[in-house]
């Protein structure tokens, strides 16, 4: 059965080749299924956002393979592959234009699954951002015309999953990006993102660093270490785990991974 | 010069110039680039204009300079984004490169009369679209006018369609562009030819209604496109892209005026540039002498409280 995104093997090195050199991943394999929503977690350095970029297209790795629902992307522009990957980064800026409407960050992100046609906003496709804006309940519909920058962080941050989902991308990804939000914005674009995963049936990875949320959202956790996937949990097993068990096996995983350094570099 | 013939010179002047300030609104405001550029492709806009309407193509010559400038932002463009160079650079790149284009295009002088010798005849004066247009003053103005409306209304309908949003996106957000699977080194490019285009364009203008071409004309040009996008601002402020499209072009008009009246109190003209470099930086450093100078004022008011 072809996995939705597959990982094989692998490998980026920063500063190779120097006193410097850097693992940042390790001959990683992953295999995603379809519709399925994966938690990843990890200490600082673990290479959870290194992962993220090299799927985005970010830097090429020095080998391995990236397939996305069999397609190889391993050496495609990262413009190209986000036709079918929508990502969100934990900084609410980095996602919208602060100087266009609302209404035309979400015709720009469109630009991928519009139909064709001159001008970028037409009355279809409003009354459809119409329609998005409101599932929000924040009341952004009625700001359509209003500056993206004059927005709060989570309001940003949520017009920005929305740019990210519009295409309904073949793989979401989602990098801490709750974590710069106070707790009330928090919660609502939590909860707006499982929505639109479960509404689309998207695939999605995020990266948390809540053992209680990595729990309770999505179907699988993952867990990584320097440059490479430690633990990978799901079903039975996990449903038992309580957070806290999953905190101690996370410091076990992160010091075995620190004795096996200390040994090589004996 | 009463207050009319100085209105109507610098109405004249102005809109001749607009197509260069909307030219820099596009790099400096929507694509958010200093492009240094602009002070070659204006010149190679009039270089190429020169050489085709020498030759007998007024309408040709026009279009030559659109092309030239439109050019001359594809190399800045590409110097950009393909060989990833600070855009400051490139732009100071293509414009020392474009010293050398612009001498070859005028066969090796520093200028040319817009006329034709024939064989032991007397020179006669090239055809020029504002010839063709018209007589006088006035219709040569009409003829800058229309130009510039069309030049403005083609550059807002532009910036509603797609590819006009994906060049303000760029401009914007340039990350959020790519994770929209757009190529934002194309949207740049075609957003630095744009802006060049409108440039060698008024250089073309400047080259028909002056009747010559001189590579001094294109010094400072930047500059001066700065003051006249930077006085619209302040005039219609920062609103929608139409607006600043619309108000580069007045304030081309409007700068021009201002020099009218400073020649008035007897500036020689060699004063122009300083006096162009002091109402950029005037403008540019207004809001942090607004922000400075509440500060001052609340720092005022906290003391007398304290007191």
């Amino acid at each position: 059965m072809n996995s939705q995104l597959s990982i094989r093997g692998l490998t980026k090195k920063f500063e190779a080749g120097t006193p410097n050199e850097k693992i940042a991943l390790d001959k990683v394999d992953l295999e995603v299924q379809k519709g399925e929503f994966i938690t990843l977690l990890g200490s600082n350095g673990a290479g959870k956002s290194t992962l993220f970029n090299a799927i985005l297209g970010k830097f090429l790795p020095d080998e391995g393979r990236i397939l996305l629902d069999g397609e190889d992307i391993t050496y495609q522009k990262d413009y190209k592959r986000a036709l079918n990957i929508g990502c969100l980064f934990q900084n609410p800026l980095r996602g919208t234009a602060p100087n266009m409407t609302i209404e035309e960050n979400l015709a720009l992100a469109y630009t991928r699954k519009a139909s064709r046609s001159f001008f970028a906003l037409n009355r279809k496709d409003s009354d459809y951002f119409r329609q998005i804006l409101a599932s929000l309940d924040m009341g952004l519909e009625d700001r359509m015309k209003t500056r993206m920058g004059l927005l709060s962080g989570g309001q940003r941050q949520a017009a920005a999953l929305l740019m990210a989902t519009i295409a309904r991308p073949k793989l979401l990804l989602l990098d801490e990006h709750t974590a710069a939000l106070d707790p009330a914005s928090s919660r609502k674009v939590l909860e707006v993102t499982k929505q639109i995963i479960a509404e689309d049936g998207l695939t999605a990875l995020m990266i948390t660093h809540d053992m209680e949320q990595a729990l309770r959202l999505g179907s699988r956790t993952l867990m990584m270490d320097s440059g490479r996937i430690v633990l990978d949990i799901q079903g039975e097993e996990r449903a038992r785990m309580s957070p806290r068990e999953l905190a101690e096996l996370f410091g076990k995983k992160a010091r075995e991974g620190l004795s096996d350094r200390t040994m090589l570099a004996l | 010069m009463d207050l009319f013939n100085l209105l109507i010179s610098a109405l004249g002047q102005g809109f001749v110039y607009a197509p260069m300030a909307l030219g820099v609104f596009v790099s400096f405001r929507v694509l958010n680039t200093p492009d240094l550029t602009v002070d070659g492709s204006f010149v190679f806009g009039m270089t190429a204009c020169a050489a085709v309407t020498v030759a007998g193509h007024p309408i040709g010559g026009i279009l030559a300079g659109i092309l030239a400038g439109a050019l001359a932002g594809l190399v800045t463009g590409l110097l950009q984004t393909s060989l990833r160079l600070n855009p400051i650079l490139s732009g100071i790149l293509t414009m020392t490169g474009l010293y050398t284009v612009n001498y070859a295009v005028l066969g090796g002088q520093s200028n040319l009369y817009l006329q034709s010798t024939p064989e032991g005849g007397t020179p006669v004066p090239s055809n020029t679209i504002y010839k063709m247009f018209g007589s006088g003053d006035a219709s040569s103005l009409l003829l800058s006018v229309l130009l510039v409306a069309a030049a403005c209304a083609g550059l807002i309908v532009f910036f509603k369609t797609r590819s006009g949003m994906a060049v303000r996106a760029t401009g914007d957000n340039e990350e959020m562009v790519r994770s929209s699977s757009i190529n934002a080194d194309l949207s740049r490019v075609g957003g630095i030819m744009l802006s060049n285009a409108l440039v060698g364009f008024s250089g073309a203008m400047l080259c028909q209604q002056q009747r010559y071409a001189d590579l001094g004309c294109g010094s400072g040009m930047l500059v001066v496109g700065l003051a006249s996008v930077i006085i619209g601002q302040a005039l219609f402020g920062r609103h929608s892209v139409s607006l600043g499209i619309l108000s580069a072009a007045v304030g081309s008009v409007v700068y021009r005026f201002i020099l009218q009246l400073a020649y008035q109190i007897d500036m020689p003209s060699y004063t122009v540039k300083l006096l162009s470099v002091i109402i950029v930086v005037a403008a540019l450093s207004l809001p942090l002498a607004k922000q400075n100078l509440s500060l001052a004022k609340a720092r005022r008011a906290g003391k007398g409280e304290t007191k």
